[in-house]
């Protein structure tokens, strides 16, 4: 049975009402807890009542449950949610124990007075003195558990504390952001991180980033949550982190969809590298024309519309195999795909018709999509209907990828970052290039290598020497 | 009236976990603070924070707080039930779920948020709604202001001009009304108004009412007339000093963990999937051809992903293993029409390119995308 001990006047902390027994009940508890399995459970079992909600109230409904039985709780836990007129109220546990039986369902009225949830606490627990912060390496279990600083406890659950614990933690100097001044998970690893001036990853399944050199660009992605610039850890941390495993949804069971079925298609690569200086100067004198229209011009509209002016030259490269590979589908329309890395994920929506869209109208209609794709407001005809796609994986880094292509379409272009390089020009002097690498791959059932080369190199002319655009524009 | 920055004032030394000998002991009964943000999220998660971290028993809080348009609806209701969702992503404005309970409401910098923080034992709610009464009329005496036994404050007997919630936690609760001063009440009925169809939840629902603007009642006054008015009555009833301390709710140092606190209220998680479970059972009306279908459509949401997902279809009208495909996406999926219209157009992806069943995809597609 606790005893509730009220705070000292001189606290303008939270006041918290510890239970005198509660330290060394905890204590016991996560000890006992690595016993559970073989001991026979035999502690007393208590009926939590709902307490006074105040104004006179005597029932409230049941919104959610934050807890079910058999799970273990920890006083201070927050047990249920309930509302009474426009009121919300979080419930929370008066006991550490196990919870053994929900007297309510969600949607019920429950009474205060009543009991509420029954609780299970442990039977055995004795009377620990309490200990002060002693400074003394290693930690004694005690000191990692339960930290008393000038008469406040430091309030944590058992996994946290031992998490503290096996890092050799002194909880007094975590600094808590939980409900109450509570030691969170969170909060000991941020201490961590300061401590090694590792970045530690917020989630225990975070994957080792291999060295960044050839970018293995997963499908047409230029997104890549997972990948996070390796940083150095100075020393090996012992780390209590867990698998965590979540359905695939959403996002990435779209994604999974269309990787299985490009798996189907043989994929052949062709790299090359363009040399941009012309253009980028080009851009520099359009980019304020084009602002003063109200639209935002970056390089995407030259490579989609060299591309289109490629796809008259090389139609092939703008067609559908059919399923048994007995017809290929020219098709008409030059609906040029963008991959968009959005916060939900990878998507790719297409600039219709590009083959009638001056390097302009292909701006607005790249503005009008980003912004969209921001704001996760797409519509199916967006996504619907592309017949080749060019992913700009370089506004976030890289030089060569290995794009996949993304049915039904049977070629696809990855462009890297623009470098500024030394290059030999005509003279055999030395000057300062634009370069930006190219990475196409296209369906080696109906494309050869001779064909996507050309088209490169035809797509590759028409950006080196922006003016030729100029004679086959249409 | 002072305003006076917070790094001026000490505060909030006192109340952070370092005990510290500070002139605490001064100032008596209550603080005056004001946000110096207008973003919704931020806001809440100061109300969040204040009602976690602070201290309460000695001096109670009045937090004053406007909006830029955002619709906030309580924490155990349903958004698809409660406002029109097209709508608010259309003109971007914001949807919050706060932790306090009751019915949804339209803010914008016409309205006033005031927040009165106490001990759970202190929790009064009439108390402080005739506290702003009293300030009204002392500000305009012919303004015909009362508060109701549903905690609303009513204009002329007849015009809602305040709405009422509270969260209750151990020690601390508080409870927080609006105020409406010049809010736009022609976007505040219409994003109020829901066009979801087929809805049945046991959340709780909003009882609608007229509103009314107190500007519309007397033009003279103004959000900044309103809340000093309050203020100086807070004041006075708790015996301090009328003044109001303006807050950053950025500011990290100051209030730490409040960025985590502003990132949970964002996250879809929080504002969509904390919807109790409900079903939609509805008709979709869609013209194909030269015949409009009528397709009954049934399916269950369960923390805002679709748990069941039924759509009668006539036979044929798709390919059995295109049906059995959606649905199989659908299923587990967000009912959110982001998600919904990525997973639709991958699917179309992986099958045979048909114009025709292209053309009955997009429609059928575009049509359940609308319920959402």
């Amino acid at each position: 049975v606790c005893i509730h001990r009220v705070r000292s006047c001189s606290s303008f902390i939270k006041s918290k009402y510890v239970c005198v027994f509660d330290k060394s009940a905890l204590k016991f508890s996560h000890q006992q807890r690595l016993f559970r399995t073989s001991a026979v459970s035999c502690g007393q079992i208590v009926q939590f009542k709902l307490s006074d909600i105040g104004e006179g109230i005597t029932e409230v409904t049941v919104k959610e449950w934050y807890i079910k039985e058999g799970d273990s709780v920890s006083q201070f836990d927050s047990i249920c949610e309930v509302q009474s007129d426009k009121a919300s109220v979080t419930i929370t546990s008066r006991y550490d124990g196990i919870i053994r039986k929900l007297h309510y369902s969600i949607d019920d009225i429950a009474f205060v007075g009543k009991p509420l949830v029954d609780i299970e606490i442990d039977a055995s627990k004795g009377v620990a003195s309490e200990e002060d912060v002693v400074e003394t390496p290693p930690m004694s279990h005690e000191e990692h558990t339960h930290q008393e600083i000038k008469g406040h406890k430091t309030l944590a659950t058992p996994a946290v504390r031992r998490l503290a614990m096996e890092n050799n933690i002194k909880l007094s100097e975590v600094v808590g952001t939980g409900k109450d001044n509570r030691i969170l998970k969170e909060d000991i690893l941020n201490y961590l991180a300061k401590q090694t001036g590792a970045i530690l990853p917020p989630s225990p399944k975070a994957e080792i980033v291999p060295p960044l050199r050839k970018t293995e660009a997963v499908p047409a992605a230029p997104k890549d949550k997972a990948r996070r610039v390796p940083v150095p850890v100075s020393r090996p941390i012992a780390f209590s982190g867990k698998d965590k495993t979540e359905p695939v949804t959403g996002f990435q069971k779209a994604m999974v969809k269309t990787m299985n079925a490009a798996l189907k298609i043989p994929h052949f690569g062709y790299c090359d590298e363009i040399d941009l200086t012309q253009l980028v100067q080009l851009r520099e004198g359009l980019k304020p024309v084009a602002e003063i229209r109200g639209v935002k011009l970056s390089f995407m509209p030259f490579f989609i519309k060299a591309a289109s002016l490629g796809l008259l030259q090389y139609p092939i490269l703008n067609a559908s195999l059919d399923e048994n590979c007995q017809n290929v589908t020219y098709k008409a329309s030059h609906n040029i795909g963008v991959a968009m890395d959005t916060e939900q994920g990878l998507i790719v929506p297409n600039v219709k018709n590009v083959q009638v869209c001056s390097v302009f109208d292909i701006a607005v209609e790249l503005n009008r999509l980003q912004s969209l794709g921001s704001a996760g407001q797409l519509g199916t005809s967006d996504l619907t209907g592309g017949t080749f796609t060019l992913s700009n994986i370089g506004t976030i880094g890289g030089t060569y990828a290995k794009p996949v292509i993304l049915p039904p379409e049977v070629a696809i272009g990855a462009l890297g970052k623009i470098q500024v390089l030394p290059r030999f020009n005509g003279k055999g002097e030395v000057f300062k290039a634009q370069i930006m690498n190219v990475s196409w791959s296209a369906d080696h059932r109906i494309i050869d290598g001779a064909t996507m080369a050309r088209f490169s190199n035809l797509w590759k002319s028409y950006l080196e020497n922006p003016a030729s655009m100029l004679l086959d524009l249409k | 009236m002072v305003l006076q920055s917070l790094k001026n004032c000490f505060w909030l030394s006192c109340v952070l976990r370092t005990p510290k000998a500070c002139f605490w002991s001064t100032a008596s009964g209550g603080l005056i603070i004001q946000s110096v943000s207008n973003d919704v999220y931020q806001n809440l998660a100061v109300e969040d924070w204040i009602h976690d971290h602070m201290d309460l028993e000695k001096q109670q809080v009045l937090f004053l707080w406007r909006n830029s348009p955002a619709v906030v609806i309580g924490r155990h209701q349903n958004p698809w039930q409660e406002c029109n969702l097209r709508l608010l992503r259309q003109k971007n404005i914001k949807l919050a779920r706060r932790r306090s309970g009751g019915g949804t409401v339209y803010h914008d910098l016409g309205n006033i948020n005031l927040t009165f923080f106490t001990t759970r034992k202190k929790y009064e709610r009439m108390e402080n709604l005739k506290l702003i009464v009293k300030a009204l009329k002392a500000l305009r005496p012919q303004l015909d202001v009362h508060v109701t036994d549903r905690y609303d404050i009513l204009l002329d007997r007849q015009y809602k001009i305040s709405g009422t919630a509270a969260k209750l936690g151990r020690t601390s609760a508080y409870h927080h009304c609006t105020l409406l001063c010049n809010a736009d009440k022609f976007v505040l009925s219409s994003v109020l108004k829901s066009p979801y169809k087929g809805l049945k939840s046991n959340a709780t629902p909003s009882v609608p009412a007229s509103v009314k603007n107190l500007f519309e009642e007397d033009s003279s006054l103004t959000s900044e007339i309103l809340l000093d008015a309050i203020a100086k009555e807070y004041a006075t009833q708790h015996q301090i000093d009328h003044h109001i301390t303006l807050i950053n709710p950025a500011d990290e140092t100051l209030l730490p963990g409040i960025s985590n606190k502003t990132k949970e209220l964002q996250t879809w998680e929080w504002v969509y999937g904390k919807t109790p479970k409900f079903s939609i059972s509805t008709y979709l009306n869609m013209a194909y051809k030269d015949s409009v279908l009528d397709v009954k459509v049934n399916m269950d949401v369960k923390h805002g992903r679709i748990e069941v997902c039924d759509i009668d279809l006539p036979e044929q009208w798709l390919p059995p293993g295109l049906y059995s495909e959606l649905v199989k996406s659908l299923t587990g999926s967000k009912f959110c029409p982001n998600e919904t219209t990525t997973l639709v157009t991958t699917l179309l992806r992986v099958h045979p390119q048909d114009d025709e069943l292209h053309s009955r995809w997009s429609l059928l597609c575009e049509n359940m995308i609308m319920l959402m």
